[in-house]
């Protein structure tokens, strides 16, 4: 991470580093099931897909842009308030999101309720913000953010996805399941829709990527 | 009195922290190893609660509600600052936790060694954000009230992260699937225990 600090030779816009720190946080790299970063505003807001997916964007948003801010503003952040200095910096971002979702989709603003401000404790800003926009350059950190907001939100939307099509049948709101399913005693599992059910279904998750990718392995 | 009672064990049991809306769950997941530093974390995190909850809600009441300068003058009446609330609660968060810290250490120094390095992690648990935001969203009336619910989410989240620790600890010697070992089994076991904590719903004292 150190060397990009370094000044160096201009690079493309897209070089191989760049599309790398993009497409790591999706598989080995992944924000939930790897880095164990941003769990704490995530699994409420799974029960629907809609939700979800506006969740998803937020955040993808807001690390984007804190992670951009702040490291512009790296070398000139004293360390020793250096919380206090990025804790605004997304706290101003979270009430313009805020702001945003509630004049245009209030219903599901009400929905995220006080997870949307709870982005700003979300552990994912402070992690890439300490762990990498502290220290490189302004266009990797924007990408590194955007990178670890999408990583995020494959997994919000993945355990979303399971729990509204298995809870109540739907996708988006939509019914997918036929009625004819219904008719030979097919029935909605309601445990998905209670909170436990997000937790289990991320465990089974980590499950499955890591008997795919076994250097992942705890011992 | 009867209604804070209930207030109290709801917010303990029925509206827990961890199992109810996933609060606090990095650092749940990351310091439950041993029984001894969850024990210490948690103990910390309510003693935090306890102080920034009644803080932030004198704030909100006062400062930012639609409305609440009018004790200033009357024409601040129709003044609504609610939108500034998640920077100021999260900047008295953070001011208060740095107090606590230094007044631990100058007072107690073996409570600061104990509770040393958690004390500033706990500024961005979001357990913290998250009660100063259910209590504006609900409106609690009073500050017995909201110290009540404070120290309620504080002992629940306590109660979670001890067992939890406890857990591990014994589970470190049972046979379990390599992928699943560490993070995974952690999540089902959080998701198990959940379901169990769902047995308390709709208890009214």
């Amino acid at each position: 991470m150190s060397e990009n600090t370094q000044p160096q030779e201009r690079e493309p816009m897209f070089s191989a580093k760049v599309l790398k720190l993009l497409k790591n946080p999706f598989n080995l790299e992944n924000p939930i099931t790897v880095q164990v970063l941003g769990i704490c505003s995530a699994l409420a807001v799974t029960v629907q897909l809609k939700p979800a997916i506006v969740m998803a964007l937020s955040v993808t948003i807001v690390t984007a842009f804190s992670n951009l801010i702040i490291s512009a503003l790296r070398n000139t952040i004293p360390s020793r308030i250096r919380i206090i200095v990025q804790l605004v910096v997304v706290a101003t971002l979270v009430i313009i999101v805020d702001q945003v979702l509630k004049a245009y989709v209030y219903d599901v603003s009400k929905k995220l309720s006080v997870f949307v401000g709870l982005i700003i404790t979300n552990c994912i800003l402070m992690g890439r913000l300490e762990a990498f926009a502290m220290g490189n350059k302004p266009w990797p950190s924007f990408v590194d953010g955007i990178g670890n907001g999408l990583g995020y939100g494959l997994i919000l939307v993945i355990v979303a996805f399971f729990r509204e099509l298995l809870g109540s049948g739907k996708v988006l709101g939509m019914k997918i399941i036929p009625d004819f399913f219904y008719k030979i005693g097919y029935v909605d599992n309601g445990l998905m829709i209670l909170p436990p059910m997000a937790l289990i279904t991320i465990g089974i998750i980590i499950w499955i990527q890591r008997s795919r990718s076994t250097e992942l392995q705890e011992k | 009195m009867e209604n804070l009672f209930n207030l109290f064990v709801r917010s303990i049991f029925i509206d827990n922290m961890i199992f109810a809306y996933f609060l606090g769950m990095c650092s749940y997941l990351a310091v439950s190893k041993t029984v001894k530093t969850s024990v210490g974390l948690g103990i910390a995190v309510t003693f935090v609660l306890l102080v920034t909850a009644p803080v932030n809600w004198l704030v909100d009441t006062y400062l930012l509600k639609p409305g609440a300068l009018a004790w200033l003058s009357p024409d601040l009446a129709d003044l609504d600052l609610s939108y500034l609330s998640f920077m100021i609660f999260i900047a008295v968060i953070a001011a208060i936790v740095q107090l606590v810290e230094m007044a631990v250490e100058k007072f107690s120094p073996s409570l600061y060694n104990a509770l040393g390095i958690f004390l500033p992690l706990i500024a961005v648990n979001c357990a913290i954000l998250g009660v100063a935001l259910f209590v504006q969203e609900r409106d609690y009336h009073s500050i017995a009230e909201v110290t009540v619910y404070a120290g309620g989410s504080g002992i629940g989240w306590f109660l979670a992260i001890a067992s939890l620790a406890a857990i591990r600890e014994k589970i470190t010697y049972s046979h379990i699937p390599k992928p699943l070992r560490g993070l995974g089994i952690t999540f089902i076991i959080t998701g198990l225990m959940a379901i169990a904590f769902m047995s308390f719903m709709g208890i009214k004292i």
